[in-house]
């Protein structure tokens, strides 16, 4: 089970990274745990300066802007 | 934004070749190029269908309308994606990283450029406020990027440089610049780290990440500037045909006398008057430029309207209720107060040079 944190404060883009996570893990049939950030001093305690981000078992791999779509795969199965 | 603009991409086909992004690429300029030439004609015999006089003030106002449109439209495509593209090779993450440790003024310098390039949306503004906070960047030198950042953005320089010529829009350039170090340092000077939201202060961040660079291909970068087109575009397109609509207005019937007695050169009141009526305006760059080419087509001063645009632009009300999270009131007028200030010396300055 891996748990994934989207930081972001509820933007477009942050919903759209969401729905990106959820869609690849299904795919690759990996079993995720997403959970969204929405406060800001939570969100600032990763130390991204840009939203979304994304948050796979506590380490930031990801902030400002969409992810690509085989970087979020290979950051899922690492 | 709109929901339909993000595409989520799932089952994606396999990738083409990245020669054949770069034909792609070749083609759609010469396409732009093509239409480009041909947007006068154009709008011309759009406006010789309609059953009115060209010459009336009705058929001045459509021929504004049919030309700029496309026009507008089709120039802020190309701006946004060699920008979109451009902007790849910055983050704020990086930002943060080039502006920790600089000292004030050479720290307000680089941050109002970088605010120029770096990617930014006004979602963001909060997460990046504290971002930098945080990472112990002072408080002035993160105002001028906040200040730089939606106030020189492509969008304006672009249409700008498209609409009214290249000299206005070095010159905003120019002066964006300097009202975004100058009011940064003198934030800074006030030392008003106090003034911040309590949560704020309290807030100690983790260590400022730098994101490791995901690996972009040029074919990664192209498409980019493909997204930075469909969501930008996408979100401004309509601002851009309001502004349009409100500048034909203007082009067809507003008396150039009046223009000039209002906002000329010699009503030195008007200069503040335009800075006051900005503030509760709301458009960005694209909706406001189209109106700005208008007026000074009417022989409106160059600084009273530059001082126009860059109000509407930068002291916008919904930024700043999106700062009031983390500002206090007494910061937020600061910030008005120095950023109007700067705003008006540009204005009156313009006017005295340009006259």
């Amino acid at each position: 089970m891996k748990e994934v944190k989207v930081l972001g404060p509820g933007c477009k883009r942050c919903e759209a990274t969401e729905m990106m996570v959820k869609n690849a893990a299904s795919k690759l049939g990996i079993d995720v745990k997403v959970e969204k950030v929405t406060d800001y001093a939570e969100i600032a305690k990763f130390g991204i300066a840009s939203t979304p981000g994304i948050v796979i078992d506590g380490k930031v791999v990801h902030a400002g802007g969409l992810p690509k779509e085989d970087a979020l795969e290979t950051w899922l199965q690492g | 934004m709109s929901a339909d603009t993000i595409a989520v991409r799932s089952d994606e086909p396999k990738r083409a070749p990245a020669w054949q992004w770069l034909a792609g690429l070749g083609a759609a300029l010469v396409a732009w190029g093509l239409v480009y030439s041909q947007l006068i004609p154009a709008s011309e015999w759009l406006v010789s269908l309609l059953p009115v006089a060209r010459t009336s003030h009705l058929g001045e106002a459509l021929a504004f309308f049919f030309y700029d449109t496309p026009k507008v439209l089709l120039l802020l495509t190309l701006i946004v994606f060699a920008m979109g593209v451009v902007r790849s090779y910055f983050s704020p993450e990086k930002t943060r990283a080039l502006l920790a440790g600089k000292r004030e003024g050479l720290g307000n310098v680089m941050a109002a450029g970088l605010g120029v390039l770096t990617p930014f949306c006004s979602c963001s503004a909060v997460p990046l406020f504290i971002g930098f906070v945080s990472a112990g960047i002072p408080l002035g030198v993160t105002f001028s990027f906040l200040i730089a950042a939606p106030m020189v953005n492509e969008v304006a320089l672009g249409l700008l440089f498209g609409l009214v010529g290249w000299k206005v829009a070095i010159t905003y350039l120019g002066f964006g610049l300097g009202v975004a170090i100058v009011a940064g340092w003198v934030i800074g000077r006030l030392k008003l780290e106090g003034w911040l939201q309590d949560w704020v202060k309290d807030i100690h961040a983790g260590d400022a990440m730098v994101i490791p660079d995901e690996q972009l291909t040029f074919v990664d970068r192209i498409r980019l500037g493909i997204e930075a087109v469909k969501d930008i575009v996408g979100r401004v397109w309509i601002w851009i045909i309001a502004g349009i609509a409100a500048g034909a207005l203007i082009h067809g019937y507003v008396p150039t006398d009046l223009m000039v007695k209002i906002m000329g050169a010699d009503a030195w009141w008007s200069v503040p008057a335009a800075v006051l009526i900005g503030i509760p305006m709301y458009t960005n760059a694209a909706g406001v430029i189209p109106i700005v080419e208008a007026l000074l087509g009417k022989g409106a001063a160059l600084g009273t309207t530059l001082a126009f645009m860059m109000s509407v632009i930068a002291l916008s009300l919904p930024e700043m209720i999106i700062l009031r999270k983390v500002l206090t009131l007494r910061l937020i007028a600061v910030f008005v107060g120095v950023v109007g200030t700067g705003i008006l010396a540009v204005g009156f300055i313009f006017n005295m040079l340009f006259h």
